[in-house]
């Protein structure tokens, strides 16, 4: 399909912002650009209908089931949208409550945001939480920092930072960035293991880097020997909240020992990932960190209004120019509030009731490396047909041409050909069912008809595409 | 319960298939002592109720006002089809392209958007996005650390104050030096960032306009710094970024930009966008994700996330950067903006929004007691120096429904009776006659 640029028509033209087009006159010449920028010149409708035909090439969870491990891709209610497009709230230049006198301009919103960090704050049994990382890895590089500060402030001397093998990639990348070594921690069995843990352990840890359930789907049992374990040597234990869907109401990593916790609302609690972002990644921690949060922190007074309140002495400084993405956990905040502390629970039910529901149907198709109780996903691997030259990545695209958003392969590291599933609670039984016995179908495939799968996708707008090409190549944009 | 469908014979088929009793049965690893201590979330309300109960929030909040604020973040004129387009479901709820083969809507839209910002900033590569303008300086700031391996870093005191303290918090715990060169009136001091240039430098950072409004030509700076190997970077804004010369043509290595003023809502603070550009040799150092165009198999055209390699998925620890996603939807909104209004329509918009300011100021400086802070050229925004402190001016004003500006004294020491002021097209020259005439009567 042509790219926008290349259908411009110089000197069509597009939609007016406002009348009036005022002269260059108020700037020297020898300041202002030479020559066209490049931008397109096209109709409305043009652009309408550009921007329509690439939305119709793409999967999205509104018409495609997307079934993606560790990214908890459930259905996006849509009243939220509503919400966050309020003009109460899009309007709100975000400097007004830094204002003296503004601040009572800006109350509703600065009661969402106190409020919404209560509402996290006792699903996970944190003591306080900040809602300004913008994504989940800005919340990990915000929870190392927040870990750095604690232990310069106590004295601490500490250069490493444990994380177990089957943790997302950025998990070491955040801490390598705070500034931290990266020790890794083998898992045996599918969890941490606390005998390899003891190894690796020593006073100059300064935490150690957790998801639960893991990257497996598994829930990590040994917590609270590893949390034991970890206080000895005065280290803090960060919990990755990728994972959270799985176990809102039945455990809050606060009460079990976690001291520093990231969420990516954008997963558990519903907001649309936009095609990778924007998210919302906000931190919660235990009573000792709380000091080290970042600048500003929202406040209520006696009289009941809110304040943002910039005396932190001990803070880490700003991760974000205000408050984080404000029309993102707006949604998050609208959409606990639809939901309640029983909703809550009953999504995470029905969640773990749909991965075990598929590991079962699939477990005598497909090796599952683990195929014990697990929670809001499970780990499958294509091991066994890549002996036969059918790869987790030939399944992948097999799904793409029956409609679905592949799983997500080759993730965690640790398990060969892994596919990686997880249906989420908003996905019925028979699209559930329609899946199993699609998947089982393609691994019949296997023997009778590789090159079906070798070859998929067939019915996309395109077929395979040479990754390596686009490397070497490196056509970043239209300009070429 | 909401948005969950299975019914009772359902979970009861599932749990039989599974071959446990109960749902309770699956969490049977939890164990009592991990059990929440509570869990104290108030009951769920209706669709209607909550709507009803964030309608009486929105209402909290004052947006009737009248608002001059700008300080880097602006209120532009959003077209219709903007909304209209973004909010399209396969937009809106598709996850990051992982599976290239259905997501060429959203990888195309990348592509495209990168081909835009690379043209607007007169650079040669872009990423998809990253957070937001201050985290893109940042980003830029470690991209010239790896690429010189050096560890002090000029920065000019124009810079916007709010970046230059994130800055500042995400690097402390790394061996890095700032050295900071003060602004001359108002003025980024080009000379004094000259001086300060030698080899043990890894680059220096100025923006444009600068924070007090102030319209520069970079290109001598960045041919000094070109001259010790230092990695020149300059923060822009992009609407400007029409009329102004552009980064690339003043020799910049990396240019960023808070994309917001391209089609976002102000919305509180966020979600922004993070602009990246660089020079095309830079672009290994480049964080997140980046977008290129390849063949299928059939030889037809398609797009893929690629130079993989630099991120974190595959390099872990030693990635250039720890991000994950981009702001895909903040970039898809950007560069709709830029295709309804086009090339004359956001030029327009810029040139409008300059013409407004300069009414502004030439009213606000007819004041008895007000004059011009900011020195020579500049676009959409300037300060002025009040009689009185300008916290004071902004409480008064914006009881009555009209906020002047930013407060310089916020950031500035000495300059506590400086105002910046922002306009945009959306300002209309009878709200500036009004704002003036309130300003002359609280000073009086």
């Amino acid at each position: 399909m042509k790219t926008i640029f290349e259908k411009s028509v110089a000197g069509r033209e597009g939609c007016w912002p406002c009348e009036g087009m005022a002269e260059e006159a108020y700037i020297p010449k020898e300041l202002l650009r030479d020559g066209e920028i490049g931008l397109p010149s096209a109709s409305e409708l043009d652009v309408v209908r550009h921007f329509t035909r690439l939305s119709q090439r793409n999967y999205g969870v509104d018409g495609n089931f997307y079934p993606l491990g560790s990214c908890t891709m459930k259905y996006n209610p849509k009243f939220t949208e509503v919400v966050a497009a309020m003009p109460g709230f899009t309007r709100l230049h975000p400097v007004l409550p830094q204002l003296r006198g503004a601040g009572g301009l800006c109350q509703g919103a600065l009661e969402v945001m106190y409020e919404t960090e209560s509402l996290l704050s006792e699903i996970t049994g944190m003591a306080a939480f900040t809602l300004h990382p913008m994504a989940g890895a800005h919340g990990e590089l915000t929870g190392v920092m927040l870990m750095a500060a604690y232990h310069k402030d106590r004295g601490n001397r500490k250069t490493k930072v444990i994380v177990p093998d089957s943790a997302h990639g950025t998990n070491p990348a955040s801490a390598a960035i705070a500034g931290f070594e990266v020790v890794s921690v083998e898992s045996k069995d599918g969890i941490v293991d606390p005998a390899a843990l003891a190894e690796v352990l020593d006073d100059e840890v300064a935490g150690m880097m957790m998801t639960c359930p893991n990257t497996l789907g598994l829930f990590e049992k040994n917590l609270p020997e590893i949390v034991k374990m970890l206080r000895k040597v005065d280290a803090l234990l960060y919990y990755d909240g990728a994972n959270l869907n799985a176990i809102m109401g039945k455990m809050r990593v606060g009460d079990v020992g976690f001291d520093i916790v990231h969420l990516n609302l954008h997963k558990t609690f519903a907001t649309p990932h936009g095609g990778g972002g924007p998210g919302s990644g906000p931190v919660g921690v235990s009573d000792k960190i709380v000091p080290f949060l970042p600048i500003s922190r929202v406040a209520k007074r006696e009289d009941g209004r809110y304040f943002l309140d910039y005396d932190q002495p001990k803070s880490i400084g700003y991760v974000a120019p205000f408050y984080g993405n404000f029309g993102v956990y707006l949604k998050a905040y609208a959409y606990i509030l639809r939901l309640g502390g029983t909703g809550l629970t009953r999504a995470t039910e029905n969640a773990v009731l749909a991965a075990n529901y598929m590991r079962k149907r699939l477990c005598d198709h497909f090796e599952v490396p683990f195929n014990r109780i697990c929670m809001h996903e499970f780990v499958a691997s294509a091991a066994a047909q890549a002996k036969k030259g059918v790869h987790a990545l030939d399944f992948a695209k097999g799904l793409l041409d029956k409609g679905y958003h592949a799983p997500t392969v080759y993730f965690p590291l640790i398990v060969p050909e892994a596919i990686m599933i997880e249906p989420t609670e908003t996905e019925n039984k028979e699209t559930l069912d329609q899946f199993c016995d699609d998947l089982i179908e393609l691994a019949g495939l296997v023997d009778s008809n590789p090159e079906a799968l070798t070859s998929a996708p067939v019915t996309l707008p395109v077929t395979r595409l040479d990754e390596t090409k686009a490397a070497r190549s490196m056509e970043l944009t239209d300009d070429l | 319960m909401p948005f969950v469908p299975h019914t009772e014979d359902e979970v009861r088929e599932m749990l039989a298939t599974i071959g446990v009793d109960s749902v309770e049965d699956l969490f049977a690893e939890i164990t009592r002592d991990m059990r929440p201590k509570s869990f104290d979330i108030p009951e769920g309300l209706s669709e209607m109720d909550v709507l009803s109960r964030l309608e009486g929030l929105a209402a909290k909040n004052a947006t009737n006002s009248v608002s001059f604020l700008g300080a880097g973040f602006y209120d532009h004129y959003i077209p219709a089809a903007v909304d209209a387009l973004t909010m399209r479901g396969e937009f809106y709820t598709a996850y990051t392209p992982y599976q290239p083969e259905a997501s060429q809507g959203t990888l195309q839209a990348i592509f495209e958007y990168q081909t835009a910002v690379t043209r607007l900033l007169g650079m040669e590569c872009a990423n998809a996005s990253v957070y937001d303008g201050g985290t893109a300086l940042y980003e830029a700031l470690m991209m010239a650390v790896r690429k010189t391996k050096r560890r002090k870093i000029v920065v000019s005191e124009a810079l916007n104050p709010i970046y230059r303290v994130m800055l500042g918090s995400y690097t402390s715990n790394l061996d890095l030096e700032f050295v900071t060169v003060p602004h001359k009136d108002g003025l980024t001091d080009i000379e004094g960032l000259k001086a300060a240039l030698d080899d043990s430098i890894a680059a220096v950072l100025v923006q444009n306009p600068n924070f007090f409004g102030s319209i520069n030509d970079f290109t001598e700076l960045f041919a000094a710094a070109k001259a010790v190997k230092a990695v020149s970077i300059v923060s822009a804004y992009p609407v400007l970024q029409t009329l102004l010369k552009t980064p690339g043509a003043m020799g910049a290595d990396i240019a960023v930009a808070e994309g917001q003023s391209l089609g976002l809502p102000l919305s509180f603070g966020g979600p922004y966008l993070g602009i990246m550009t660089c020079t095309k040799g830079m672009i290994r150092q480049m964080p997140g994700r980046i977008v290129g165009r390849t063949t299928d198999t059939e030889g037809r055209t398609g797009y893929v996330l690629t130079l993989q390699a630099r991120e974190q998925h595959i390099r872990r620890q030693k990635a250039t950067s720890n991000i994950c996603s981009n702001q895909s939807l903040c970039a898809l909104r950007a560069l709709v903006h830029m295709c309804a209004l086009g090339e004359l329509g956001l030029k327009r918009a810029a040139r409008v929004s300059v013409e407004r300011a300069h009414i502004c100021a030439e009213k606000l400086t007819a004041i008895p007691g007000v004059t011009m802070l900011t020195k020579g050229a500049f676009g959409n925004e300037f300060a002025v120096t009040l009689p009185v402190n300008a916290f004071e001016a902004i409480a008064k004003l914006s009881e009555r429904g009209y906020v002047p500006g930013f407060p310089l004294g916020r950031y500035f020491d000495g300059l506590e009776n400086g105002l910046l002021v922002a306009c945009t097209e959306k300002t209309s020259e009878e709200q500036i006659g009004i704002f003036a005439e309130m300003l002359r009567g609280a000073l009086k």
